[in-house]
Parts: C-alpha cells; structure tokens; sequence
C-alpha cells in the first residue's frame, strides 16, 4: 500500500482528501487526514459577524462531515514532521505516520503575540482582531454597546491571510456606522504598511478612492512595532504614532510551530514551495497547499481551490512517473464587500494585475470586475453555499483553475 | 526600461526604477545609489545588510523581507529603520541592486 497523508483538514486539505478520494485506487492506496480541531470554519464569514450580519453559528460545520468515507480521519495535534524518515509524529498516543508523499496544509493564524503590547489588559475590550471566530464574536459584542471614538485598523506585516478583508471590515463599518446613527462620532483609520490601500496598482487606487468617498483616513507605509496601551497609540519602527480608541488589528501571521521544529518552513513557518507545482524546495515527496504555502500571491480560499485542481492534476501524473506538466498560475478571485450593499469582484494572478471586465462570462458576466456592483455582494453572500456544497466537497465550479484574459480590457 | 550612468558604467533600470540586473551592481554603484536615496556614507553596518540581501537573493530569487532580515540575518529592524531611513525594505533593495521586494499579497 502507498501512503498519502494529508496534516490539516481546513479548506485546502479537505478538498485534497475529496479530490483524491476520487482519483486513487483504494486497493493501492492509503489516504488518512490529521487534524486537531473538530469544527471546520468559514473563515469569509468571519467578516460579518462582527456587524450582526451573520451570527456565530452561521460559519461552523463538523469537519468530519466533509471528509469522505475511504478516507482515515485522525484527531490529534502534530508534534513534527520527520521528512528524512518519511513519517509524522502525532501528540495522541506519540503515534509515528509514515507516508510516501506529504500533503502540508496547516495553514496560516494570527499570532498577536509577535507584536509587543498587542495582547494584555486592553484586548478584548479596545483592542480586538475579527480572524478568529472568539475575536470575531468579541468584536461583535463590543461594537453593540461602543459610543462611538477613533476605530483603527491596522495590519501588522504582510503576508496575511485574505488581504482584502481588513478594507471589507472598514467599508462594512462605514455603512453599519451610518446605520447606527454613529457615523459622524466614529473617525475611522485604516493602517497599513504598504505603500497604498493595496499592492497591485490599479486595485490599489480604486480602493483609496473609495476609502477617500467613504471618508476613510488612510496611513500608509506604517510598520507597527508595538502597542501603548497606556498612552493608546499604535507606534511604527520609525517613531510614527496613530491613536485610537478601538483598534482592530490582524496580527502577524504565522504557518503552524510545528513547521518550524521540523525544520521545514520560512522565517514565519509558512514553507517555501515551487510556485507552480507545490513541491518543497528540499524534498520531494513533500508538497504545501492553501495558507500553509509561501507562495507570492494572496494566502485565501480561491487560491487554494485553484492551486489544488492544478496540483491535482500533477500529482497523478507526478505518481506515474511523469513530469508534472500543470503549472499553477498565482490564480486569485476575490469578492470585495464594499458596504451599502455593495462588492468588488477582482481576478488576477502572479504576473496579471486585477483588470476591469465581465467575469465570468465575457463580455455577460453576471459580475462586474475592479468596479462596484450590488450582483458581486450578492455573489459574495452567495459563495458560503458553494463553499460548503462544492468547493469543499472538491466538485467542479464554474472557475477555470488558470486566470483567463477573455472578458477583460486593459 | 531606462539606462543611466552610474560610477562609470551604464546600467539599466526596471519599469520599477530598481538595477534589472543584479550583475551590473558592484560596490561603487552601491555608494552612488545609497547616494540617490539619502544615505551618505555606507558603513560597516549598511554592508553587512546588503551582502546578506544579495547571498539572500541568489539563494531565494527575491530581496528580503524586513523580518527575514531579523531572523535570519539578525539585525533588529529598528536598526534597519536607523540604517536606512523611512523606507528601509525598499531601500535595501535599490542598493543592493536587487529588483523592488514584491511585499507580497
């Protein structure tokens, strides 16, 4: 028997495990998933639970659930990966895994820790973060009963999970202010420490002008080094300080501690891997898929969709012997909660900034890329059904898994 | 792409502004263009930031992160930021004569 074993079972291993369930002769092969958490979130809902719009029963599901009969599913910690033995040790009973190729796919998580000051007496109350579920929950509760003040939000170092959801969390405050009848109490700063509102340059001016209308003050190049939570600023490496009365960070992002101790990842235990095919720079048996990955396009949902249809197709080949002739493209596809009903849908790849267009049918759409429309909300609010029936379950979606040029002008 | 005259050679220059390649640098240039962005004097300091961001380059195909350059070279960023002024990741690559870091998304 040929073991492939899967560590995590979030959106990327999940949809290994459904892929593969389908693709290897289970006389030959051996599939088993590890994972150490029973409930699988839906992390784009995150988003809205801090603005009521969704409650926090609406974004969690058993992961069990959506791993396949045929596959073995193990509930345990990882202490560390072996690679030169080929095999993983679990917490539970210091049980040994051995595999014949590894599927990482830990993931990614904010570690508020990394930034000086960040946690202590204030988080939780003026200082909050809306990546996990309990931050998200918190937050809600808080922002119920706040009167109202300066709300900064800042992000700590790239990379970062989702990158857009930071300016989704201001432009849904924008509006849920106004619905409050608080807007005109609430100063709003969005803190970031790239040069713009975001990296690639077209998107990046659509969205300041939209900050700008939506009377959002934008500080841009802030590299937070830590939190005053006495004197309630936020302070960069260059002695610059923006004050708050809430602030709403996401925290430096971090791949598993367990990478580290196997010795196999980056500087922030995301692991470095061909950004076509996933293979580990040192080992080749070893792939990362979704978060876990380093990789220089953005760490979320549709990029780990998308990666492993590509890996997919390489890895049965790679099993045969063959060369792996799918190269993954950085394919990104994002929708953009704009506020007021209202979203963004941008669609871009390593080398292909988000472009203005219909997608995805050219020229029809139904969704408007790089521009405001309410179709792309409702596609955004639309996608928590496709995730959980299709995208996770590993069927077709209408996406191819490369970017396309068709639909789009320059 | 644009070329200019720098320490006696000319060198081409990206759509970014940054060396498009590598191997035109070489320590002079590194004077002039820490020249261009402020930077007076190179000192032992500066140096030791931009060899380990060039062998990091060859090495990874991209220029630094700030973190990286705390972790695996071990200089505090708040000496990076004394270093090279306002914008030290960028800085670091313009006169190492590496490509604009990709700040990834």
């Amino acid at each position: 028997m040929k073991k492939l074993l899967i560590l995590g079972a979030g959106t990327a291993g999940t949809m290994v495990a459904n892929k593969m369930i389908h693709h290897l002769d289970l006389l030959e092969w051996d599939i088993t998933i590890v994972d150490q958490d029973e409930t699988h979130y839906y992390q784009p809902g995150f988003l809205f639970i801090p603005f009521g719009i969704y409650g926090p029963n609406d974004v969690i599901k058993p992961k069990r659930n959506y791993i396949p009969a045929g596959v073995n599913l193990i509930m345990s910690p990882i202490e560390q990966i072996e690679p030169e033995k080929n095999r993983v040790r679990l917490a539970k009973d210091s049980r040994y895994l051995e595999y014949d190729y590894l599927v990482i796919a830990t993931g990614t998580r904010p570690v508020p820790e990394e930034t000086p000051g960040l946690e202590g007496p204030g988080w939780g109350d003026t200082i909050h973060e809306f990546y996990t579920h309990s931050g998200a929950v918190t937050l809600a509760k808080r922002l119920r009963y706040w009167d109202g003040g300066r709300l900064v939000v800042n992000i700590m170092e790239m990379p970062f999970k989702c990158p857009v959801a930071p300016l989704e969390f201001v432009f849904l405050a924008d509006w849920w202010f106004h619905e409050q009848g608080l807007r005109d109490k609430v100063d709003i700063t969005f803190v970031t420490p790239l040069p713009g509102a975001f990296t690639k340059p077209r998107a990046g001016a659509l969205l300041g002008d939209i900050l700008e209308r939506k009377n959002v003050h934008l500080v841009t190049d802030f590299y937070a080094e830590g939190v005053d939570q006495d004197a309630k600023v936020l302070r960069s490496y260059d002695e610059n300080e923006v004050p708050y009365d809430m602030l709403v960070t996401i925290p430096v992002n971090m791949g598993a501690e367990m990478i580290a101790q196997s010795g196999l990842g980056d500087e922030l235990n995301h692991v470095p891997v061909d950004k076509h095919t996933f293979v580990h720079a040192d080992y080749d048996n070893i792939f990362a898929l979704g978060d876990a990955a380093a990789l220089p396009t953005s760490k979320a949902g549709s990029v780990a969709h998308f990666a492993v249809e590509t890996w997919t197709e390489n890895f049965l080949r790679y099993i045969d012997g063959l060369e792996m002739t799918h190269q993954f493209d950085g394919h990104a596809n994002c929708y953009i909660e704009s506020g007021f009903g209202k979203g963004i849908l941008i669609d871009f790849n390593y080398d292909v900034e988000p472009l203005p267009g219909k997608f995805p049918l050219p020229g029809v759409g139904p969704f408007s890329l790089l521009q405001e429309s309410e179709m792309n909300h409702w596609g955004k609010m639309m996608f928590r059904w496709m995730y959980w029936n299709i995208l996770l379950k590993g069927k077709e979606m209408p996406i191819t898994s490369q970017m396309s040029m068709a639909g789009k002008w320059n | 792409m644009t070329s200019r005259e720098i320490a006696g050679k000319t060198i081409e220059f990206d759509e970014d502004g940054f060396l498009a390649n590598p191997q035109d640098w070489d320590k002079d240039v590194a004077q002039e263009l820490a020249h261009e962005v402020g930077i007076d004097e190179l000192t032992a300091s500066h140096w030791q930031v931009i060899e380990f961001s060039r062998s990091d380059f060859d090495e990874r195909g991209e220029a630094p992160t700030l973190r990286r350059l705390k972790v695996a070279a071990g200089v505090p960023t708040k000496d990076l930021y004394e270093l090279f002024p306002k914008k030290p990741a960028k800085k670091i690559a313009y006169v190492s004569g590496l490509g604009k870091p990709h700040g990834c998304i």
